[in-house]
C-alpha cells in the first residue's frame, strides 16, 4: 500500500471515529486453535491511553466518511465542510493485521459513513472481516457497526466473521431524533439489533446439540447515547437504557457526552463544556443497576429524575433510605452489603470471605480497602464504637464532602475563581 | 533463640526447598534470603540451602492440598515480586495455612494473608500491564522483538498469553532489568540471554536492526495515537495513572517524532 495515501487517510477516518466510545474487547471466547494470529480468549486489554484517558484497545476506524445522512449531532454529516476519505477493504486488513501483530491493539472496531445505501455499506464492513477471518487467520477481535437498515442477510453473515456488533442510538428519545436527525427513524435503529438478539439465542441453542454451530457475534450488542445534546433528563436515559437491556440482551449501554462540533443552535455551541461528571454519575448508574442489584427505579423515579453531581448515586440513594440503615457487616446478607456507600462488590465477596474466620472491627474493614469516610454512617462492626447521634441526611452529606475531596472539584464550584 | 540466616539460590524451588528445610528442622526463627541481595548477619548463623526439585515438589504439593488455586497462584505471584522480605511473609503465611484444618487462604483479616494478596495483585497488574504494553518491532531477520523493564519478574507469568496470541510470527520479548528474555520460534517458547553492543539503545528503532516497513507502521500509530485523541476531553492526570511514565520509554506511541 502506498505509505503516504494510507498515512493521510489514517489520520482522517481515525479522527471521525474516536466520538464512538465503546471500546471493550473482552468477553468473546474465540481462541487460536488453528495456528493463526490473535486469541480473545481472556480479559480485555487496553494498550494505550489517549491523553484524554480513554483507553486505546482495538484499531477504531471508520471505512469512510462520505454519507448520505445529515444528523445535526454528527461530525461527518452531509453539509459539513471536512475532508473525506474512504478506506480500501484490503488497505483496512492490512493495517489490522499489522498493527495486531506489533501489539498494539485487541483487534478492529469498524465502522462507516453511510454511501449510497444501508445495504452498500454494511457489505463492505462485512467484506473486511471475512477477509481478516477467513484469508488472514485472524482470531482478534472485531467490531463492526449494524448499518441501521441493512438486510436481514447481511447481518446474519457480519455475526458470523465478528465478535460484536453494535447500532447506536444516539438520541435517547424519540422526540429527540426527530429534531435532531429528521431522516432516521427509530425503527430503523432496532431492525438490526432484533435481528442479532434473535441469531444470537438461536446459534446459542443449536450449539447445545450440534457442537460443530458457528459462533455467532460471541460477544454481544451494545449501543451508544450521547448526552446533554437533545435535553433528555437522567430519569429518560436511563430508562430508555434499562430498556435496551432488558428487551435486547445488550452486553453494555455507553454514554458519551456531547462533544461540541457545530454551529446548529439546536444544539450546544461549541466552547461549551463536554458534560464529563453527568456522564460519570450515568455510568456509576448503570452499574448499580447490572452489578450491584439495584433496580433503576430505586435511583431514578418520578420524584428524582436528576442525578445528584456532588455525591454518587448510590450515597445518595442511601441518605433517601436511611431507615435500611445502619448495616451490621458482619451478619447482613450480599444485597444489603451492596448497598452500603463506600463499599464496591469487591470489597463486599472480602467481607462476606473474612467474616467467616472471625467478625470484622474497623480496622480489618480499612485494610480491606472499604472507604470508610463514605461508610462509616452506614454500618456497624465488631467495635463499640460507631455513628450514635442520630444524623439528619443533610447533615451526614455535609460531613462527608467536607472530608473529602472530589477530582470534578472544579466543575462543582460556581463560584468564579477571580485569580485562578 | 538465635535467627538461623537461610540463603537460596533465588528461584521458586530454591525457596520452596528452604521451606522444607524449615520444616524439617523444626526452626522457628528465620530469615530467608536470596543469594544475590543477602546481607551477612554479623552474628547470625547463615545457611546455604541446595535446591532440590523432589523437595520443592513434596512442598508445593502440600500448598495444593492447602490452598484453594487463588491462595497457590497468589503465593508464586507473591514471590515473583522480588520484594524485600516476601520470603518471610510467604514462610509465615505456609505456617499459618498448614497449621489448620481448613483452607485459609480467604482469611483476609490475617495480616500475612491480606498482604500476600495485595502483593499478588500488585504482580498481576503488573503482569497485565506487560500483556499490554509490549511493543514489538519487526527486525531485519523477520522476528518481532520487544523490550521491557518490568517493576516484577512477570516474564515467565507472560509467556502463555504471547504464545497463544502470537503462534505464528517469531517473536522476543526481553527483560533489560533482569538480563534474560523469552524466544519463540513458532514451535516453543525458550529462555535466552542475549548479549546486546556496549551502549544499545533499546528504545531506539535502528535501521542496522529493524525493517524497513517497522519505521512506516511505527509512524501510522503514532498518527492513530494522535488522531483517536479528543482535545476538548483532556485529561493528563488519568492519562498517567493508565500509563505511568515509567513505561513510556518503550512505547512506540510515547516516542517523540
Amino acid at each position: 500500500m502506498s505509505f503516504q495515501r494510507t498515512q493521510e487517510k489514517l489520520k482522517i477516518l481515525a479522527d471521525a471515529a474516536k466520538y464512538d466510545v465503546s471500546c471493550s474487547s473482552s468477553g468473546s471466547q474465540r481462541a487460536n486453535t488453528n495456528k493463526g494470529l490473535g486469541d480473545a480468549t481472556g480479559m480485555g486489554i487496553c494498550h494505550s491511553y489517549t491523553e484524554d484517558g480513554r483507553c486505546v484497545s482495538l484499531l477504531k476506524i471508520l471505512l469512510t466518511n462520505h454519507c448520505i445522512f445529515d444528523c445535526a449531532y454528527c461530525v461527518t454529516r452531509k453539509s459539513n465542510d471536512v475532508k473525506r476519505a474512504a478506506f480500501k477493504v484490503q488497505e483496512v486488513v492490512d493495517l489490522t493485521i499489522n498493527f495486531y501483530r506489533r501489539n498494539y491493539i485487541e483487534g478492529l472496531f469498524l465502522s462507516s459513513g453511510i454511501f449510497k445505501s444501508a445495504d452498500y455499506t454494511m457489505e463492505r464492513l462485512v467484506a473486511v472481516a471475512k477477509k481478516l477471518r477467513t484469508e488472514e487467520n485472524f482470531n482478534g477481535y472485531i467490531h463492526l457497526k449494524s448499518i441501521p437498515g441493512a438486510s436481514d442477510d447481511l447481518m446474519r453473515e457480519a455475526g458470523l466473521y465478528a465478535d460484536r456488533l453494535s447500532v447506536n442510538i444516539e438520541i435517547p428519545t424519540k422526540a429527540g431524533l426527530k429534531k435532531l436527525a429528521p431522516d432516521k427513524k427509530r425503527e430503523d435503529f432496532i431492525k438490526p439489533m432484533v435481528k442479532v438478539k434473535n441469531e444470537i439465542i438461536q446459534y446459542k441453542a443449536e450449539k447445545k446439540i450440534i457442537k460443530s454451530t458457528p459462533k455467532f457475534a460471541p460477544a454481544g450488542q451494545s449501543t451508544q447515547m450521547i448526552i446533554g445534546a437533545s435535553g433528555e433528563n437522567d430519569f429518560q436515559i436511563m430508562q430508555t437504557s434499562n430498556h435496551f437491556y432488558k428487551s435486547y440482551n445488550l452486553k453494555r449501554v455507553y454514554y458519551s457526552g456531547y462533544v461540541p462540533i457545530s454551529y446548529d443552535n439546536r444544539l450546544p455551541q461549541i466552547g461549551s463544556a463536554v458534560p464529563m461528571l453527568r456522564e460519570n454519575r450515568l455510568y456509576q448508574t448503570d452499574w448499580l443497576m447490572r452489578f450491584y442489584g439495584f433496580d433503576v427505579s430505586e435511583i431514578l423515579n418520578e420524584q428524582h429524575q436528576h442525578l445528584d453531581l456532588d455525591v454518587d448515586p448510590k450515597l445518595s440513594w442511601a441518605l433517601r433510605n436511611l431507615h435500611e440503615f445502619p448495616v451490621d457487616v458482619n451478619t447482613a446478607d450480599q444485597r444489603m452489603l451492596a448497598r452500603i456507600p463506600g463499599l464496591g462488590m469487591k470489597s463486599v465477596f472480602k467481607i462476606i470471605n473474612a467474616r467467616r474466620f472471625r467478625r470484622l472491627n474497623w480496622e480489618h474493614l480499612k485494610k480491606i480497602g472499604v472507604a470508610l469516610n463514605r461508610a462509616q454512617y452506614f454500618m456497624v462492626c465488631e467495635s463499640n464504637q460507631f455513628e450514635k447521634r442520630d444524623l439528619t441526611p443533610e447533615k451526614i452529606k455535609g460531613l462527608i464532602l467536607q472530608n473529602s475531596t472530589s477530582k470534578y472539584q472544579k466543575m462543582l464550584s460556581n463560584q468564579l475563581s477571580l485569580f485562578g | 533463640m538465635e535467627t538461623k540466616h537461610l540463603i537460596y539460590d533465588g528461584t521458586f524451588d530454591g525457596f520452596l526447598s528452604t521451606v522444607f528445610y524449615v520444616f524439617e528442622q523444626r526452626l522457628t526463627s528465620v530469615k530467608i534470603q536470596n543469594k544475590f541481595t543477602a546481607q551477612q548477619g554479623l552474628f547470625s548463623e547463615n545457611v546455604t540451602i541446595i535446591t532440590e526439585e523432589e523437595k520443592a515438589n513434596r512442598v508445593w504439593k502440600g500448598v495444593k492440598l492447602k490452598l484453594s488455586a487463588q491462595g497457590s497462584y497468589q503465593l508464586y505471584y507473591a514471590f515473583l515480586s522480588e520484594i524485600s522480605g516476601v520470603e518471610d511473609l510467604l514462610l509465615d503465611y505456609m505456617r499459618y495455612a498448614f497449621g489448620q484444618q481448613h483452607k485459609v487462604d480467604n482469611d483476609y483479616s490475617h495480616p500475612s494473608i491480606l498482604k500476600i494478596a495485595q502483593i499478588a495483585k500488585s504482580v498481576g497488574r503488573e503482569k497485565h500491564r506487560m500483556e499490554a504494553f509490549v511493543r514489538f518491532r519487526l527486525t531485519k531477520d523477520q522476528i518481532y522483538f520487544g523490550s521491557i523493564e518490568p517493576d516484577f519478574n512477570v516474564l515467565p507469568l507472560i509467556e502463555k498469553h504471547f504464545k497463544r496470541r502470537y503462534a505464528d510470527q517469531k517473536w522476543v520479548i526481553y527483560d533489560i532489568k533482569r538480563g534474560y528474555g523469552l524466544f519463540y520460534d513458532l514451535e516453543k517458547v525458550d529462555l535466552m540471554h542475549m548479549d546486546f553492543p556496549e551502549h544499545f539503545d533499546f528504545t531506539k528503532t535502528d535501521d542496522a536492526f529493524f525493517a524497513m516497513q517497522e519505521f512506516e507502521f511505527q509512524k501510522l500509530w503514532q498518527d492513530y495515537f494522535k488522531a483517536t485523541n479528543i482535545e476538548s476531553r483532556k485529561n493528563m492526570k488519568l492519562h498517567i495513572r493508565h500509563v505511568p511514565k515509567r513505561y513510556w520509554k518503550y512505547l512506540s506511541e510515547k516516542q517523540p517524532n
